[in-house]
């Protein structure tokens, strides 16, 4: 079997799993968001918390308990990260390492893993101990995915609901997410991960006296239960420094395969609790299908600049291996870059930075299109709710009739707060972009040129759009780098989430309004198209000159 | 008295914080650790360790240098990829990729020269010939700067080839009719155009790709078929055995494709070693 008819296998036994996870998980996802009953657990939860599950919010106090859990989050991170070599520490960690987590690279990691982001400006095994993994960074893997997924969920409530203020209570989503989705399908992950060679301990690892007499350090962790959320909650943030190129975090060809499930099954199966809760399954498939194009183009685009390794680096080699797994190979290597662009992950298994120079470009690009294709758990779905807005509106004004989506006008508020959502990731990528090289905070850079271009808008990109992979020559552990990416993060990620729970509440508010002869249908291949093409054209009219200074540059 | 909601919320944001810490950071992880005492699952869950002669030799999952201590190939054991970890090939305390682009063609630490520079050393090791495209005889890169009289066109007026520090020969003796330089030491040729050459290398070179190139965890436990049986001879020779047996040797511990598609066939060079030296 050839290379490149091995990587379509593998590419398509991913499309029939993730459908089947379309079906199920997401009727399962539709279950746990929208039932009413509460477990005997979740009922003493909500006692400690001292909330009252029965009382529905209104947008605005649903976005401030929203902000109030993040900002205490990011504080509490912070506090473990700044205080950690006090915290249950290793003696091998205290005595071996000296690294410390200054105060802009804690308010960074603190920002970058509430965000969902999971930019590292560190490396995990020599900077974080096990303990601040597990219940510092791991936490808010859950909790940060499990809050994307609220956020969705209230926006569809807004398109559900009419004549309402009320869109649900945020602490009652968050802990029914929490405890019936994310726990047990992490779970079932890190034992499968386990089996895979994915390792689980509490110890510092053991020193080998290798065949040839050297001394190896291996290390050891609680790598499994924070490895599995990590791709299932679309964070990436790895426990070491190579993330999933690690052999202990992703140690063989079929882990590699169930990652990039991991990282794709819950935003993909998010369209199919959209069509149940508003009681239409085929406005769902329009969705997925816009995300599917779209997805399928990219990682088909990938693979192929990565397997014909253009450029002289890889003309040389006679492959663009550099930076990558043998155990995985160019084409599943280009599949996982493709997957954890397209979704907020972030989570790497071949390094970016040494991929071909239009190879490097498409993770760049997934990131552009605003991680819509399928996007972050949750975050996916409410971006490309709001570019289906868009594209109502835009069609309206082609044909002269007052916009509607799923029986709700869209009217000049609506149409704010969805313009307002697409500017704020390209304004923070090209404004940060933009101070980065005016202030002279690009000299770090280990490739000179273009390449060195790419690496600060890719950080930008990154960083905005909450994906938190890297080209990772970039130095970014410095006071500026930490605390521009930082801010870029925070407003990247909550500025979106803000206006997104306004528009839902402005949508719950209104009558619906009764299909009629002029209503556009969205759940037929024109809008599915329109869609596709509102989202390449908004990109592309927003990144080509910037893209032109890069990638293109370095590889045409 | 009463305490104003947005106030309140706060409480229940800090007790929320709270409980999912307990929950996710605590509990979840220790009851995978539970799990992971399983038998079947414990070794795999502590490292994957494999012992020579009862001690502790690695881990079969990371891969590990077989230099001596001076930096020389050890030639009796099959060699790993090379490696971009910090401070030290294999270093699992620091893992790192080379994050070097594919332009990355100028200079000593530049990814090209490191290219050419491991297939000639290899090359030489195995007894086959390590050129590749774009790279000189001497093992660097084969790049000039070519200096053109109206800046990116026009007449040519000057070539250095930028990786061949003076008093070396250049590769090339002309370019386009104007004698090739080599590079003086602190030389600012920036105002050039960078042209790589190609040579006249073949398509395929002798040495495999990943023979040249740094893995993405800088502990790739693996090198490809093609490598393996680059080195079979070297190591039969070394050791007094058979080609045959050591080449069945290759084959056993070779992991195919999963299930026939995923990933690439790949050879474990610590269990092929330790298998080697139990023979």
């Amino acid at each position: 079997m050839t290379t490149a008819f091995a990587g379509v296998l593998f590419i398509l036994s991913l499309i029939v799993a993730l459908a089947v996870a379309y079906r199920y998980l997401g009727d399962y996802v539709f279950k746990v968001v929208s039932g009413t009953r509460h477990s005997a657990v979740e009922r003493g939860l909500y006692k400690v918390m001292g909330v009252n599950p029965a009382a529905e919010q209104s947008w605005g106090t649903y976005a401030r308990s929203l902000l109030a859990f993040s900002a205490v989050s990011m504080l509490a991170l912070y506090g473990f990260l700044r205080l950690q070599d006090h915290l249950l520490t290793t003696p091998q960690f205290a005595a071996g390492i000296n690294e410390r987590v200054f105060a802009h690279l804690a308010w960074n990691t603190a920002v970058s893993f509430v965000t969902n982001t999971n930019w590292q400006a560190y490396s995990g095994e020599a900077t974080m101990t096990h303990f601040v993994q597990a219940a510092g960074l791991a936490v808010q893997n859950f909790v940060s995915a499990a809050v994307g997924i609220a956020v969705a969920i209230t926006l569809v409530r807004g398109f559900a609901r009419s004549r309402t203020d009320k869109l649900g209570n945020f602490w009652v989503d968050l802990t029914r997410i929490t405890l019936r989705l994310l726990l047990p399908l992490s779970a079932i992950a890190a034992v499968l991960l386990i089996a895979g060679g994915v390792v689980q301990n509490f110890s510092d690892g053991t020193v080998v006296s290798t065949l040839t007499g050297g001394q190896q350090h291996l290390t050891g962790g609680l790598v499994a239960s924070q490895e599995a959320i990590k791709e299932l909650g679309t964070n990436g943030g790895g426990f070491y420094n190579v993330n999933s190129a690690h052999p202990f975090e992703n140690p063989a060809s079929w882990t590699n395969w169930l990652e990039i499930f991991l990282l794709l099954c819950l935003p993909i199966a998010m369209p199919r609790v959209f069509g149940r809760m508003i009681g239409d399954n085929r406005q769902g498939y329009a969705i997925v299908a816009v995300m599917a194009t779209l997805a399928l183009a990219s990682v088909a685009l990938t693979n192929v600049f990565e397997l014909n390794a253009s450029g002289t680096v890889p003309s040389a080699v006679g492959a663009a291996l550099e930076g990558k797994e043998i155990r995985f190979g160019v084409s599943n290597s280009a599949t996982f870059a493709a997957a954890t662009t397209l979704t907020s992950t972030g989570a790497v298994n071949s390094f970016h930075d040494s991929y071909t120079a239009l190879g490097g470009m498409m993770p760049m690009v997934n990131m552009m299109l605003g991680e819509v294709a399928p996007g972050g758990v949750g975050a996916g779905l409410y971006g490309m709710l709001v570019i289906a807005v868009l594209t109502v509106f835009i069609a309206g004004l082609m044909v002269g009739r007052t916009p509607e989506y799923l029986g709700k006008k869209i009217g000049a508020r609506e149409i704010k707060f969805a313009s307002l959502y697409f500017l704020v990731t390209p304004v923070l990528v090209l404004s940060g972009t933009a101070a980065a090289l005016a202030t002279g905070n690009w000299s770090t850079q280990a490739n000179a040129g273009p390449h060195g271009f790419s690496e600060v808008l890719y950080a930008f990109t990154s960083a905005a759009n909450n994906n938190g992979s890297a080209f990772a020559g970039l130095t970014v552990n410095t006071p500026w780098w930490d605390t521009a990416l930082g801010l870029a993060m925070f407003l990247g990620r909550f500025l979106p989430i803000i206006l997104v729970l306004r528009l839902a509440g402005s949508l719950a508010r209104q009558k619906p309004v009764p299909v009629s002869a002029g209503t556009l249908p969205t759940h037929r291949p024109l809008f599915i198209g329109m869609v596709v093409g509102v989202v390449l054209i908004l990109v592309a009219l927003t990144f080509l000159p910037a893209l032109a200074l890069g990638p293109l540059a370095e590889g045409l | 008295m009463r305490i104003p909601s947005w106030i309140s919320q706060h409480g229940a944001a800090v007790r929320a914080v709270l409980v999912f810490t307990v929950i996710t950071g605590l509990l979840y992880p220790a009851v995978i650790l539970g799990i992971a005492q399983l038998p079947g699952l414990s070794d795999k869950a502590g490292g994957s360790i494999v012992e020579a002669n009862g001690q502790p030799v690695g881990s079969s999952l990371i891969g590990q240098s077989f230099l001596d201590a001076q930096g020389n190939p050890v030639k009796k054991y099959f060699q790993s990829r090379p490696s971009a970890t910090y401070e030290f090939e294999y270093n699992t305390d620091g893992t790192a990729a080379s994050n070097l682009g594919p332009e990355s063609i100028e200079g000593n630490e530049a990814l090209l020269t490191t290219v050419c520079a491991r297939s000639k050393a290899v090359g030489e090791l195995e007894g086959v010939d390590g050129a590749r495209p774009y790279c000189t005889k001497g093992g660097v890169g084969a790049v000039l700067r070519v200096f053109y009289s109206e800046g990116l066109k026009g007449k040519v007026q000057r070539a250095v080839s930028v990786n061949e520090l003076c008093p070396a020969t250049p590769f090339l003796a002309a370019h386009e009719g104007v004698t090739v330089e080599c590079a003086q030491p602190g030389g600012d040729y920036a105002g050039g155009v960078l042209v790589p050459v190609r040579g006249d290398a073949a398509e395929s070179p002798a040495v495999p790709a990943d023979a040249v190139t740094a893995s993405g965890s800088g502990l790739d436990p693996h090198i490809s078929v093609a490598y393996a049986k680059l080195q079979a001879p070297r190591v039969a020779r070394e050791r007094g055995l058979p080609l045959d047996r050591v080449l069945k040797l290759v084959g056993a511990h070779t992991t195919a494709r999963f299930l026939g598609f995923m990933g690439e066939p790949a050879v474990s060079v610590l269990e092929l070693n330790l298998a080697l030296d139990r023979e």
